[in-house]
């Protein structure tokens, strides 16, 4: 059977370059959350879809990294992009003392201190942790991000730079998932004690999975706060995480075009029939259900890895 | 000096004492066999050799020094690789991923050297890939590559494990109960692989049920009954053993 992915994918991308001079400025920014669930769902995909953690507090990583932006934004009048790394580094190292006693829980145990995660996060923002976090207003203030001295404030302006960093995402996360670090995840998914006893570090590869989407999401919580300028703990709850496990859930696990079509059927697909506004949620959860009995692995589910071939010559005799 | 040395250990689940006060000595470049009946044990001191579970008292020594507290990723990492008498492969995954998952603790690139995929990551991805193809041709299963794990027969997951263990690069090899599943014609390529093993400078601990495959096989057996180490000795002499006869060879034969 011909492999036509590739002109699936081309048309795909060129559609979507083509749809802000074309889309009002509604759909644009439809668009644009698109691409930034799009990206949530390609970090949280490293945890859930290759690590196979029930991590269903991402959210908590997402706000981390928004209210990092927002708080140094405001305070210190950084422009906003610089404090993107920043953002990352700040959720990934928290990711990184939170992570550690909790990841050796398994499947449902992980599920609800997750859960608790977001919840805890949420709270402590809402109570105005620490006095910088605004309380339940959250921050407001936060400046247009500028690249080269153009300033990013229209839909479409965002629309370029989110599915750019969506593109950058891809790119790396497709390089991240065909090499060892790549399958090392895979392996403590398929079977962890034959990981560790096939010389893994399992409980190091859950940290820095983790870590890897923990930075990524902090990532985008930096984009989030520079398009909304205002943020409050509400754009972090618990739901938000629920809909990014969905994502990977129905596109996926492990699979990049499949948690971009997530993408787009969980937070694009629902706007299109806002008319059935009440039914909506209704229709989703069956098709969900639907789902889970009928394509337990999602959408798309992942292609298997391909090797290159061995050398010829090689054989008997390893050493 | 012996490669591996057990002393006293002793293993309890609750009341039970799966492994009872055992001792023994595996030489180098020695094929060793632990027999016994089932449940007496085998398997928990395969357990305890590879960190899977922690000996109640005792000690173990690989080339002198004590791995009883280190974790099995690094006793891997030290040399001692393995596989399970219950196969555990990774099902969905090709054979050669689950061969180069042996592979890993000999490598060194993490997930930033592979984002940027630095020329040190593609030369040592490309050496795994090498060096995995060549264990599948050394256990013979080469040919199937490409497919997955769960798809091929039990004679070839028991392969594939051992394929897996040998990538690790190991010094001692423990198999439990590799014949397990396989028909005659298997039992006796799998008794000419473990002798190139050997020859290949590797140390062999085997658990085998297979008589035939422990005596053709094993120059030196040790026998467990209830968790207590009974016997040892070559084959002929475990096979004369009145112990032996009684505890375990002489069930065979009713
Ligand atoms: N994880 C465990 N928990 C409780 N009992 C166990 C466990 N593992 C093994 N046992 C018990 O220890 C004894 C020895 O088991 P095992 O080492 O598997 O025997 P063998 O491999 O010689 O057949 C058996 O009675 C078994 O039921
Ligand atoms: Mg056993």
């Amino acid at each position: 059977m011909k492999d036509y992915r590739p002109v699936v994918y081309a048309a795909f991308c060129v559609l979507l370059l083509l749809a802000p001079f074309f889309l009002n400025a509604y759909w644009v920014d439809v668009l644009n959350n698109v691409g930034l669930y799009a990206i949530l769902g390609l970090s949280l995909n490293i945890i859930l879809g290759h690590a196979g953690l029930f991590h269903m507090g991402h959210a908590a990583f997402y706000a981390m990294g928004a209210y990092t932006t927002a708080i140094i934004n405001t305070t210190y009048q950084i422009p906003v992009l610089w404090l993107m790394p920043i953002s990352g580094l700040v959720a990934g190292v928290l990711a990184l003392v939170i992570a550690r006693p909790i990841i050796h829980l398994r499947g449902d145990y992980l599920l609800i201190v997750t859960i608790g995660l977001v919840e805890i996060t949420r709270i402590a923002l809402v109570n105005n942790i620490f006095g910088i976090t605004g309380g339940s207003n959250g921050i407001f203030g936060i400046s247009r991000p500028e690249i080269f001295g153009f300033r990013i404030r229209r839909p479409e302006h965002f629309f370029f730079l989110i599915w750019g960093f969506a593109a950058v995402t891809v790119f790396l996360f497709h390089r991240l998932e065909n090499s060892r670090f790549g399958r090392a995840l895979n392996y403590l998914r398929e079977d962890e004690t034959a990981a560790e006893g096939s010389g893994i570090n399992t409980a190091h590869y859950k940290l820095i999975a983790f870590v890897v989407g923990a930075v990524w999401a902090g990532m985008a919580g930096n984009i989030f706060a520079a398009k909304m300028t205002i943020i409050a703990p509400e754009s972090f709850n618990f739901w938000e995480s629920v809909i990014l496990f969905m994502i990977v859930l129905l596109g996926g696990r492990g699979s990049i075009p499949g948690v971009i079509l997530g993408a787009f059927l969980i937070a694009g697909l629902p706007e299109l029939f806002r008319q059935f506004a009440s039914a909506r949620m209704l229709i989703f959860g069956a098709i969900m259900i639907a789902m889970m009995i009928f394509r337990t692995e999602g959408i798309l589910p992942p292609r298997p890895r391909r090797y290159p071939a061995p050398a010829s010559g090689g054989g008997e005799g390893a050493s | 000096m012996s490669l591996l040395q057990l002393q006293n250990l002793t293993k309890r689940f609750g009341g039970l004492v799966a492994v009872d006060d055992v001792s023994f000595e595996v030489p180098q470049g020695a094929i060793v066999g632990l027999i016994g009946p089932n449940g007496a044990g085998k398997t928990t001191v395969f357990n305890l050799i590879t960190g899977n579970y922690r000996p109640d008292q005792g000690d173990i020594l690989f080339e002198g020094r004590s791995i009883r507290k280190l974790p099995t990723h690094k006793i891997v990492a030290l040399g001692i690789a393995r596989t399970f008498q219950t196969i555990r492969l990774f099902p969905k995954m090709s054979v050669l991923e689950n061969v180069l998952a042996g592979c890993h603790c000999r490598t060194h690139a993490g997930a930033v050297a592979a984002m940027l995929r630095l020329p040190f990551q593609k030369r040592e991805e490309a050496a795994a890939l090498a060096e995995a193809h060549a264990e599948l041709a050394f256990t013979g299963i080469e040919h199937y590559a490409d497919q997955v794990a769960e798809n091929l027969s039990y004679g070839n997951q028991r392969l594939l494990e051992v394929a897996r263990a040998l990538a690790s690069r190991p010094r001692f090899i423990i198999l439990d109960e590799p014949a397990g599943g396989m028909n005659d014609f298997e039992t006796a390529a799998l008794i000419r692989i473990i002798r190139r093993i050997r020859e290949r400078g590797i140390t062999v601990l085997l658990i085998e049920h297979d008589m035939n495959l422990v005596m053709e096989a094993c120059e030196h057996l040790v026998v467990l009954e209830n968790g207590a180490n009974i016997a040892e000795g070559t084959p002929a002499q475990i096979q004369a053993d009145e112990r032996v006869i009684e505890a375990y060879l002489g069930v065979e034969e009713d």
